[in-house]
């Protein structure tokens, strides 16, 4: 590591212990100072942005900027959910984004078993082809879509969502689950063959708790790239009860007519935090589960 | 061996779902969407066939090639400076805060998986004038520099999207690039530092060359995705004023849905697909040529 290289040449340098230290706080000096503010610049919008949520909306119209809230209430959440719909909108993201996560996550990883570890002729290329939606523009099939839905009747109800978010997913997790797929070693499949387990007991048994790290890793991913979603949502949500969190915010503003700040900022808070909250939580569960490997290994 | 792993029944239970929905969802509308480069109309009022006229009013028409003007100039401001900042970021990770990091890497990467609807809203109320002062022109103020009207004029409109989108994007490229420097052997560092360079001279003769792979496959993917940008122009200045900030994505969405152009759309949808094409493989020309040289 780099950061050993530096120490000792800077301690066969220095004179004495104190004298050393002292010399290297004031040489670290502006790089704490930016540092710091990095930090600041990160986390101060953050910051605002909880206050804020607290604040009345004469506070927000007379106080400066930096003005603490006057009262530590819940009264703009409590609008927020109550006026705003805001309970409603994070309800249909999560019918629209757990059921095209899990579809999406079980498709991905029976065609990665199915291209990575069976053996047939073409899988190479059956691969390439999922390679290749990687790079498509959305755009590109919004409007065939939105016929395709029209026809079939399906424009006004969740099908639309679901259907999309499974189908742009689908490239990016089969080429990540075939890329930790190609890690395990074969002979444990052939230790199960002569085992005599079938090729379904191979996958559900054998690769699928393998690569149980990525499924977390690539599912990690995929939650905040439909739950951020606006695009697919705006293209395929016309009805306001309908509406995903994102599009709902989105409109939060014109319900209201002239901005009403504290429910808004509440509106944005919960977004946010509720974000915050899922990628710590899923985040350490990723951390669990590669210490978990590493030690059976 | 491998007697059960070669079923072709298995085969296509397994791949089958995936196969058929990413075919029907994704590769049909794909050929579907160029068909309707040639036609007008949308899926309410039926389609008929124009041939190149579509082509030809994109190129002949001053929005278009203002949204296409637009979006040039922000994937290619955005994309140096995603890359610098992110660049920097990861040099300080590595050089300065060395293994205490995790914690300055973790918060800087918060940012990075906000709804950027969300963080729009905020920006907007960040950046705001009236009815209430935001923070920024609140510090102007207080530097007696004078408020400026940031989403009201063009010109500062475009600032704040990319302020907006560095804010958001900088701990991801960091991150990235965090991986290409710390891969970089030590005892190469450690013979350049005996060999006397230290500082910048380290930074630029060593560690930019030995991470230009990473640095690369980053420039890509920002290019690639600041092309597209949709979400945060749609919720920060929604195109405006006029048309000054929109993006070829958003008129896309505009000529599709409002003026029910499908056509029209799918054409826009179509020329941003060829210049991200294009712009990709310039970079990896352009690469491969410097690497021959050097």
């Amino acid at each position: 590591m780099s950061a050993d290289v530096i120490a000792r040449t800077t301690s066969t340098r220095a004179p004495s212990p104190r004298a050393r230290a002292a010399k290297r706080m004031l040489q670290r000096l502006p790089a704490l100072l930016v540092i710091a503010f990095v930090l600041v610049v990160v986390l101060y919008p953050l910051l605002w942005l909880v206050l804020g949520s607290f604040k009345t909306q004469p506070e927000f119209l007379s106080e400066p900027f930096w003005s603490l809230p006057q009262q530590w209430n819940f009264d703009n959440y409590t609008e927020a959910f109550v006026e705003g719909g805001l309970g409603r909108y994070i309800l249909n993201s999560a019918i629209a984004t757990l059921p095209s996560l899990g579809i999406q996550l079980i498709f991905g990883l029976g065609a990665a078993f199915a291209l990575e570890i069976m053996v047939w002729k073409g899988r190479g290329t059956v691969l390439l082809m999922f390679l290749a939606g990687i790079m498509i523009p959305v755009q590109m099939i919004l409007l065939p879509l939105f016929t395709i839905y029209f026809n079939l009747h399906l424009t006004g109800t969740r099908w639309p969502l679901i259907i999309t978010y499974v189908a742009m997913g689908l490239p990016l997790t089969v080429f990540m689950m075939a890329t930790y797929m190609r890690a395990i070693p074969r002979e444990m499949f052939e230790a199960a063959e002569l085992d005599g387990a079938g090729v379904y007991r191979q996958f559900w048994y054998f690769a699928v708790p393998l690569v149980r790290n990525a499924i977390f890793t690539v599912g990690l991913v995929q939650f905040f790239f439909i739950w951020n979603d606006l695009l697919v949502a705006m293209t395929f949500v016309q009805s306001s009860e309908l509406r995903t969190i994102q599009v709902g915010l989105l409109n939060f503003t014109g319900e209201y007519g002239a901005v009403s700040y504290g429910p808004m900022f509440a509106g944005i808070a919960v977004n946010v935090i509720g974000t915050l909250i899922i990628y710590l939580f899923l985040n350490q569960k990723v951390m669990k589960g590669l210490a978990a490997g590493a030690v059976k290994g | 061996m491998h007697r059960t792993l070669g079923d072709p029944k298995a085969v296509l239970v397994l791949l089958g779902p995936a196969l058929l929905v990413y075919t029907l969802v994704m590769l049909v509308p794909i050929f579907w969407s160029l068909g309707y480069t040639v036609m007008d109309g949308n899926a309410l009022r039926g389609f008929e066939f124009v041939g190149f006229d579509n082509f030809a009013r994109f190129f002949q028409d001053p929005t278009a090639m203002e949204t296409l003007w637009f979006t040039v100039r922000y994937a290619l401001v955005l994309t140096v400076l995603q890359v610098v900042v992110g660049y920097l970021l990861a040099l300080l990770y590595v050089f300065v805060l060395r293994r205490s990091s995790s914690l300055v890497r973790t918060a800087v990467f918060f940012p990075v998986i906000l709804p950027t609807v969300a963080v729009a809203l905020l920006f907007q109320r960040m950046f705001e004038l009236a009815p209430t002062v935001g923070p920024v022109n609140a510090v102007l103020d207080f530097l007696s520099l004078g408020s400026i009207d940031w989403l009201g004029e063009s010109g500062t409109a475009f600032w704040v999207i990319i302020a907006m989108d560095v804010w958001r994007s900088m701990g991801f490229y960091a991150v990235l690039l965090y991986a290409g420097i710390v891969d970089i052997p030590d005892d190469v560092i450690e013979s350049a530092r005996m060999d006397g360079a230290s500082g910048l001279r380290l930074v630029r003769s060593i560690v930019i060359p030995m991470s230009l792979p990473v640095l690369l496959s980053a420039i890509i993917f920002s290019v690639n995705g600041t092309l597209k940008v949709f979400d945060t122009v749609i919720a920060l200045t929604n195109g405006g004023p006029g048309t000054s900030t929109t993006p070829l994505t958003v008129y896309m969405f505009r000529a599709s849905f409002q003026y029910g152009s499908y056509g029209y759309g799918s054409t826009i949808a179509l020329m941003l697909a060829i210049l991200c094409l294009l712009v990709t493989l310039f970079i990896f020309r352009s690469s491969r040529r410097d690497l021959t040289k050097g």
